[in-house]
């Protein structure tokens, strides 16, 4: 058992829990928060993305020891009223269908329009192949993304509005 | 319409849904409902089964099917919403408790049959509110019924006075439902056939969607088992001091699946499992493999069985044939695997048991948990959370009777919880196939006779020796071909199969698509000319075979390297047409365009028909191309996504679907497409490499 210390969506967070815990149980079933799903364990499906200090992590695999002193953000955290421009996009062309890896989706798309705002097919395809959804949102997915890249654009431009990249 | 009939208020109290002085849900309701019911204030009128109507003029759609994205909480909305005339953006929906009076013997969500066994009860139950709120308006205006309309949520009268459903709900309640209220007719549709925004997005964008997993109850442990590996084997004996040495497990407990783990979070209970020591009797599969499964299955195919259909002098037509041809077609075992592994949360008590979970039968849960606690049907409560895909899995009641068991044996709630691993390895999986054909044509190249012999596990039940799930989209072969004859063989190695998303016709549409593009060939014609043909007395399958192919541009030049495909299915109540575009390119296989032509008769949201278009598709290719569980020493090899791989977005093609628009009784859509897309595919190989692929998946090594 070790004391870890992070931020959690903007706050401090302690927790008391086995330095190889991954991160994924240590959210889910100490802290209570649901929104980051379990999907595979390994690092294969993407369904657990977080990001940590701003890098889209799959918290599956990643022990909670090591984010200590680091920035957590889920997508709890992602924007208080869903207005984050990914959320805006997805809700926009209704992507979900069962949802259960959307948050993983959301997460992994966000953190690609941080490093990159305006994407080409081939910069989605290369980080998203590693989120799977198996109801097939893919061309969904592809679509709302380069459209929460028009979004982030407009709200660049004008920067009053919302939808900045948290 | 009887259950709505027979619905007044006291069986609602009886239920525990709500009632006129106020919600009684409270613990008993899952927390999306919980939240989405209190949002309906504090004052709640049930109207029917189906209908709440709240003093804010909130109106609470009882949705007695499984959200798994395949869109009923939105679309039974819809029709629900248009037949009263509400405000679309007061509805609200919860998930309906277990109630065969209300929602009828076997509650739950398959088949692909949400609209269509919806269609009219849900527009009855809205007609019959409707006429209900006009009745409490006509009266408190001392007007007649027939001076009255309904718009927006409101009952208007002939000086434009309005009356919100909100103020009418109470006076209503205590009326007489009409024994036949009446229904819009379709020009009269507001809400259905339009693409309204799906009610479950703005939850699933936020993490706020509570899935099964998502479940919490205070209190309450979590849990994983170690099960056999082996199918049909038991734990012999087990030595829990090792597991129980782990910093926070609490508890080790022999279930009937094997030995329950239960710490005070999921990772410790996996690392007690870790380290838990168990005995294993492998049983009577402990050297099964896939390749001994298959000599079973050709075996069985390769001898006369059971006749599922026969037509004109079927199998004796193909003696003296002009021209003759056989193939054998092979499917594999399938895992479902939804990104929601299995899992279940159970509360057992003396008194009463609670279970939350993502479940597609209700019934099968609620029976499950009442046959374990031994407690009446009333005190056995069935909590509906969101479904993490189902695709047929989650009609299992495998994970549900785990988690009842280990709350019952360890006496706290238990959120019970499987790891990837646990979930494909036991899986209850699509079976595999292996199936023989042979076909006939006469002088001038049309198929004339069409013999079938499949060898197969029965995972449906036999009725005279068929098992209709194994045969169909074969039996009911929709070609006019004047002898048939199809035979099935049970071959049953003892793997657990259910259904799988689109059943039997998930392989055997592979199976007759391709093989009717090999009589094509064979006769010398193209393939879409071949199934026009054969198709002139079903126009409606013929008509998507040709809007499909028209929109693919069938018979128009297409770049170097580039070949189309086509198939076609008639099921759940639905027909869809499918062009598939592929390349070979390096000998890596590129599925470009797949075009789909679907007829579902009445379209509630076309939005939501185009999605599970997209979704069958996807898996189909995932199926098609990518899975296959295999056998080894009576284990299932594959153990996660990196040896049961599934599509990814890299590997998407463009998609288009065209709906047919018609008046015609609602068909399936959730099952409609996954057929269509391998045989298509195929069928596209063929015409490009000249190679006839006959078992799927189909690997790039497959194709040189």
């Amino acid at each position: 058992m070790a004391t870890i210390k992070f931020t959690l969506n903007g706050k401090p967070q302690t927790v008391d829990a086995p330095e190889k815990m991954p991160l994924l149980w240590v959210l889910r079933d100490t802290l209570g928060m649901t929104g980051t799903k379990f999907g595979c364990g390994a690092a294969l499906c993407g369904a657990c993305t977080v990001h940590l200090n701003g890098t889209a992590i799959r918290s599956c695999s990643t022990p909670v020891s090591n984010v200590a002193g680091k920035n957590v953000l889920t997508i709890e955290g992602l924007s208080p009223d869903s207005s984050h421009a990914v959320q805006q996009a997805w809700v926009e062309q209704d992507v979900p269908q069962c949802g259960y890896c959307q948050s993983g989706q959301i997460m992994a798309a966000a953190a690609l329009l941080a490093k990159k705002a305006k994407p080409t097919d081939a910069d989605i395809d290369e980080v998203m192949r590693g989120n799977i959804c198996r109801c097939g949102t893919y061309q969904s997915i592809r679509s709302a993304i380069h459209r929460a890249s028009e979004i982030l654009t407009a709200s660049n431009a004008n920067p009053a509005s919302k939808g900045g990249v948290a | 319409m009887n259950a709505i009939r027979k619905v007044n208020r006291r069986n609602f109290l009886k239920v525990g849904v709500g009632g006129a002085a106020g919600l009684t849900i409270g613990f008993a309701l899952p927390e999306t409902s919980r939240l989405l019911a209190q949002s309906a204030g504090s004052r709640v009128f049930p109207l029917n089964g189906y209908v709440h109507v709240g003093a804010d003029d909130v109106v609470t759609f009882v949705l007695a099917k499984s959200e798994m994205g395949q869109g009923p909480m939105t679309a039974l909305s819809q029709m629900l919403a248009d037949e009263m005339d509400c405000d679309w953006k007061r509805i609200r929906t919860e998930f309906a408790p277990v109630d065969p009076r209300l929602y009828g013997p076997l509650q739950g969500t398959f088949g692909s049959m949400s609209i269509r066994t919806g269609w009219d009860p849900i527009r009855k139950a809205g007609a019959t509110a409707r006429e209900m709120l006009v009745e409490a308006a006509a009266q408190k205006w001392g007007v007649e019924k027939s001076r009255c309309h309904t718009e927006g949520g409101a009952v208007v009268n002939a000086e434009n006075q309005r009356l919100t459903f909100g103020s009418l709900a109470e006076s209503a309640a205590k009326l007489r439902p009409p024994s036949q209220p009446t229904l819009k007719t379709a020009s009269q549709y507001k809400i259905v056939g339009k693409s309204v925004k799906r009610l479950d997005t703005p939850l699933k964008v936020n993490g706020q969607a509570v899935f099964g997993i998502d479940a919490k109850v205070e209190g309450m442990q979590y849990a994983v088992v170690a099960r056999c590996p082996v199918f049909g084997g038991k734990v012999a004996s087990f030595d829990a001091t090792k597991a129980k040495a782990v910093p926070g497990v609490k508890q080790v407990v022999q279930i009937s699946s094997g030995v329950a783990v239960i710490a005070d979070n999921t990772w410790n209970a996996m690392e007690g499992r870790r380290a838990l020591e168990v005995k294993f009797d492998e049983g009577a599969l402990a050297n099964l493999n896939s390749a001994e499964i298959r000599t079973m299955m050709a075996e069985a195919a390769g001898k006369p069985g059971a006749i599922a259909r026969k037509e004109g002098s079927g199998e004796s037509a193909l003696t003296g044939a002009t021209k003759k041809l056989e193939a054998v077609y092979e499917a594999p075992y399938m895992s479902h695997a939804p990104m929601e592994p299995m899992n279940a949360t159970a509360h057992v008590r003396a008194d009463g048991c609670d279970v939350w979970a993502a479940t597609q039968i209700q019934t099968a849960a609620h029976g499950t948990a009442m046959q374990i606690t031994g407690l009446p049907p009333d005190k056995v409560k069935v909590h509906t959370l969101f479904l993490g895909g189902g695709f047929g899995r989650r009609g299992g009641d495998d994970f549900i009777r785990e988690a009842v068991e280990t709350s019952k044996a360890a006496g706290v709630p238990i959120k019970l919880t499987w790891s990837r691993e646990d979930d494909m390895t036991h899986d209850l999986y699509r079976p595999a196939s292996y199936t023989k054909f042979t076909g006939a044509l006469d002088a001038e190249g049309w198929p004339v006779a069409w013999h079938t012999r499949v060898g197969c596990p029965s995972f449906a039940g036999m009725q005279n020796g068929v098992d209709r799930a194994a045969v169909e989209g074969i039996a009911d072969l929709a070609y006019a071909i004047p002898n048939i004859q199809v035979e099935y063989t049970k071959a049953d190695p003892g793997i657990p199969t259910t259904y799988w998303r689109s059943v039997g016709y998930s392989q055997n549409t592979f199976f007759t698509e391709s093989f009717l593009d090999e009589l094509a060939v064979a006769g010398g014609k193209d393939p879409l000319e071949v199934r026009r043909r054969l198709l002139a007395n079903n126009p409606r399958m013929r008509a998507v075979v040709e809007l499909a192919a028209d929109k693919a541009g069938w018979g128009k030049p297409l770049p170097a390297g580039r070949a189309r495909g086509i198939a076609v299915v008639n099921n759940i109540g639905s027909f869809n047409a499918q062009v598939a575009e592929v390349s070979i390119d390096k000998g890596k296989l590129r599925v470009h365009r797949v075009v789909c032509a679907v007829d579902c008769g009445q379209v509630v949201n076309p939005a939501i028909v185009e999605q599970q278009i997209q979704s069958g598709i996807v898996y189909g290719l995932s199926a098609g191309l990518k899975g296959g569980i295999t056998i080894d020493k009576g284990r299932v090899q594959q153990q996660n996504f990196n040896t049961y791989e599934v599509l990814r977005i890299d590997e998407m093609p463009v998609v288009e679907v065209h709906i047919v628009r018609n008046q015609n009784a609602p068909g399936g859509i959730g099952e409609a497409s996954t057929p269509t897309t391998a045989p298509a595919v195929a069928n596209a190989i063929f015409a490009l490499t000249g190679k006839r692929l006959r078992k799927l998946p189909i690997r790039n090594e497959d194709l040189a």
